[in-house]
């Protein structure tokens, strides 16, 4: 048996293209809306995580 | 709150620091005899194991998965435990990560000059080791999982991001491109055919840059930078798009190798657009590296740590702004199968993930030693044959790789090709070979001078195996400020940020590839193409064991200057057989596809003997063994019938009287070479090669002359 016959049998696969550009374009647009949207405090806590381990 | 007391492992770092110098070692100078060997072809030894077909694929695979390798988990143990606030999940994990990835390299060493190949570019490796690799790598996983779901800290940082990202993606692509039947204890063939398996196998060579060489670095570069300049990043903000555009785009970009190539022109275009849309995403992760620097530029004149990472970032950005454009169609239409592509390969990996490890490596050791680094002259000594050595190899490479390739495409008056011997552009581009080497032996001097001030390093350190800290646990239930935002849950929860970008990548591979597989009609067939003799079968097994595709592609493209040179450009419908696909990707020496016929046996025969008497000038190695070696033919029944099973239209039983087909034609090659006046026994494996070649490309040539 090869192994295009088991992909063969997905049934609908046309739609798969357009579902994942919907997916692309609604996630992008959250995530810049969240990005500019993020809390300041929240983000300066994040960005120093690196630098404050010594032994808090 | 309680603060709970507890250490992080050194010891694992060091172990994971220590390999990473010594394959780096091993795996440059490796490099260093492949380009030698090409500029004195008795380098090559004049046996088996050491000829450039079976060295090349060993320098790459060195490089990429023991030096990078080692480096990023090196990194990623440091700053994971750092990050999470708590100590690896498991020493005894730990341990068998790190002494069964090196079993894996070491079995690579032994193999790889064996011949024991898959004949899939930075995937040679054959299936038992490939389960190995696999088996591993969930060892990895399952370390880093257990260390980030006991973490004592409630978020993620993007350096983590990029690690879950790594691990989840390099799981599914080795999977994907492993796909293969074995035939034997260490030979197999891969389960998808020709353009198919050309698709599968770039799919996974290009997202193993993406996602073995970037994402894993780009970790440690959100890591260790921060860290070397005590100031954090430029923009988290920044970091996060960086994060989920780049893995978002990178897993469709796979095409833009196979561009005008036998792939659906639909695949290419969409490999293109997606490698256009890259430059977005990388240029935001480079500047958010190299701003993150601002107002702190005059440390990077004295700190010699922060002189490599801004190196190694700057490199990134060059490297990753060449990648897009040589997706360009017109511009790859230049710049592949030549030696271009080499040197950008190596912008990124001496320049970005060289100079990062090197810089992780200045800044780690002493602090694990608790001690200053033996010399920072040695150092900076270090950094400028470092430098001066990426120079000295990239420029003449790409001035290489644009004169050969301008010279492939140029026509006299008459509108004949002006230089119809390849070799005539291979001795032009000689003296940048050498000047490569050059640059090759500059770097790796400045490894071997890393080493020395590393040992030095180490000796006058105390090395601090378990450091003591405490932080206090994570309270169960998490009380949010305010209103929770969707990206806040995603940022503290590991396993659904596996699950997001699993679903990530896993749209564009199957977008790319199930309607290849699917519609019939994206390959078509051609109905004089008949599947390999079995002779030939093995002298294909012959042609891939000796790394042919290491310096010769199969794949004319349909250019003018190419189908002058070499014939019909090849179709899509002509590699339905060819399990490997064996298009390869740098043409050192001519394209091969349409080779059948083109000589007389004996031509090939003392050819193979030695290039130099057909080919004067000629920089191939001899294959002095075929001559000597017996064709292993007790192995036949086993590859028809394997290869039966993956489609091949093989009657019913022929595996059993393969083998007297088999004697057939090879007595009918020995005798026709006997005609030119050669002697040669027809058991002999250049027999079966010869048939090989003889074959390739001839299916269509009769259709042609209709």
């Amino acid at each position: 048996m090869k192994f295009i016959n088991y992909l063969e049998s997905i049934a609908g696969i046309a739609i798969y293209p357009m579902i994942s550009l919907f997916i692309f374009f609604v996630f992008f647009t959250l995530l810049v809306i969240y990005v500019i949207k993020a809390d300041k405090a929240h983000i300066k806590e994040l960005e120093n995580m690196p630098l404050d381990n010594s032994s808090n | 709150m309680e603060l709970e007391k507890f250490s992080y492992d050194n010891k694992i770092v060091k172990q994971f620091a220590y390999a990473t110098i010594i394959w780096g070692l091993i795996g440059m100078t490796v490099g260093l005899l492949a380009a030698l060997q090409l500029v004195f072809p008795v380098l090559n030894f004049n046996t088996s194991f050491t000829t450039f077909g079976r060295i090349r694929p060993l320098h790459t695979n060195a490089v990429i998965f023991a030096f990078v390798g080692n480096g990023i988990f090196m990194g990623v143990y440091y700053s994971l435990q750092r990050l999470c606030k708590a100590r690896m999940f498991n020493d005894t994990l730990s341990k068998i990560h790190f002494w069964g990835w090196q079993l894996i390299i070491l079995s690579a060493v032994l193999t790889l000059p064996l011949g024991l190949t898959t004949g899939k570019e930075y995937a040679e490796l054959e299936w038992p080791i490939d389960i190995a690799i696999t088996l591993i790598w969930v060892v990895f996983g399952w370390n880093m999982f257990g260390t980030i779901i006991k973490r004592r800290e409630r978020h993620l940082y993007v350096a983590i991001w990029f690690y879950i990202a790594t691990f989840v993606t390099v799981a599914v692509l080795h999977i994907v491109n492993s796909f293969e039947l074995p035939v034997s204890m260490f030979k197999s063939y891969s389960w998808y055919a020709g353009v198919q398996d050309a698709l599968v196998q770039w799919w996974y060579g290009h997202n193993a840059v993406a996602f073995f060489l970037t994402t894993p670095y780009l970790g440690l570069m959100y890591y260790f930078i921060p860290k070397a300049a005590n100031r954090p990043v430029y923009s988290y903000r920044l970091s996060i798009i960086h994060f989920w555009a780049l893995i978002f785009l990178y897993i469709w970009a796979g095409p833009h190798h196979l561009l005008y190539t036998s792939l659906p022109d639909w695949a290419q275009s969409l490999g293109v657009v997606f490698s256009i849309m890259l430059i977005a995403p990388s240029w935001g992760g480079m500047i958010n590296g190299l701003l993150t620097l601002r107002g702190a530029w005059d440390k990077v004149r004295e700190d010699v740590v922060l002189k490599f990472l801004v190196v190694a970032v700057t490199a990134y950005g060059m490297a990753t702004f060449e990648g897009p454009m040589l997706s360009l169609k017109n511009v790859n239409a230049i710049a592949h199968f030549t030696d271009w592509i080499v040197a950008h390969v190596h912008v990124g990996a001496l320049g970005w993930n060289g100079f990062l490890t090197f810089g992780i490596l200045y800044w780690l050791i002493p602090k694990m030693f608790r001690t200053e680094l033996y010399s920072k002259k040695l150092a900076n000594w270090h950094f400028w044959l470092g430098t001066l050595g990426i120079l000295f190899y990239a420029i003449p490479l790409y001035w290489a790789g644009f004169m050969q390739s301008l010279m492939w495409k140029e026509f006299t008056e008459e509108g004949l090709l002006k230089y119809p011997n390849f070799l005539e552009t291979v001795v032009q581009i000689m003296p940048m070979y050498m000047a490569r080497s050059i640059g090759g032996v500059l770097y790796l001097t400045g490894v071997i001078i890393m080493t020395y001030n590393i040992f030095k390093t180490v000796k006058k350190g105390d090395f601090l195996a378990n450091e003591e800290a405490e932080a206090a646990p994570l309270m169960k239930t998490y009380e949010a400020h305010g209103k929770e935002h969707w990206h806040r849950v995603i940022e503290r929860r590991p396993i659904q940020l596996m699950i997001l970008s699993l679903v990530v990548i896993l749209i564009g591979g199957v977008i790319e590839m199930v309607p290849t597989f699917l519609i019939q009609s994206n390959v078509p067939t051609i109905a004089s193409v008949k599947p390999y003799t079995p002779l030939e079968l093995q002298g294909r097994d012959i042609y891939v064991r000796e790394g042919c595709y290491t310096c010769h592609s199969q794949m004319i493209r349909p250019f003018r200057s190419e189908t002058a040179r070499y014939g019909e450009y090849s179709k899509a419908g002509e590699f339905v057989y060819d399990h490997p696909f064996q298009w390869g990707s740098k043409r050192t020496g001519p394209d091969l596809h349409r080779i059948g016929g083109k000589y007389p046996d004996s031509w090939h025969f003392n050819h193979m003997l030695d290039p130099t008497t057909m080919s004067p000038g000629s920089i191939m190695p001899s294959y002095t063994w075929l001559f000597d070696n017996d064709l292993d033919t007790g192995s036949t029944p086993a590859k028809i019938r394997a290869m039966i099973t993956l489609g091949v239209p093989y009657e019913k039983g022929f595996d059993q009287v393969a083998n007297d087909s088999l004697m057939n034609q090879s007595d009918r090659i020995a005798a026709n070479l006997k005609k030119d006046g050669i002697e040669t026994l027809s058991t002999k494996e250049i027999v079966a090669l010869i048939a090989y070649l003889q074959r390739m490309g001839t299916d269509i040539k009769g259709e042609n002359k209709k």
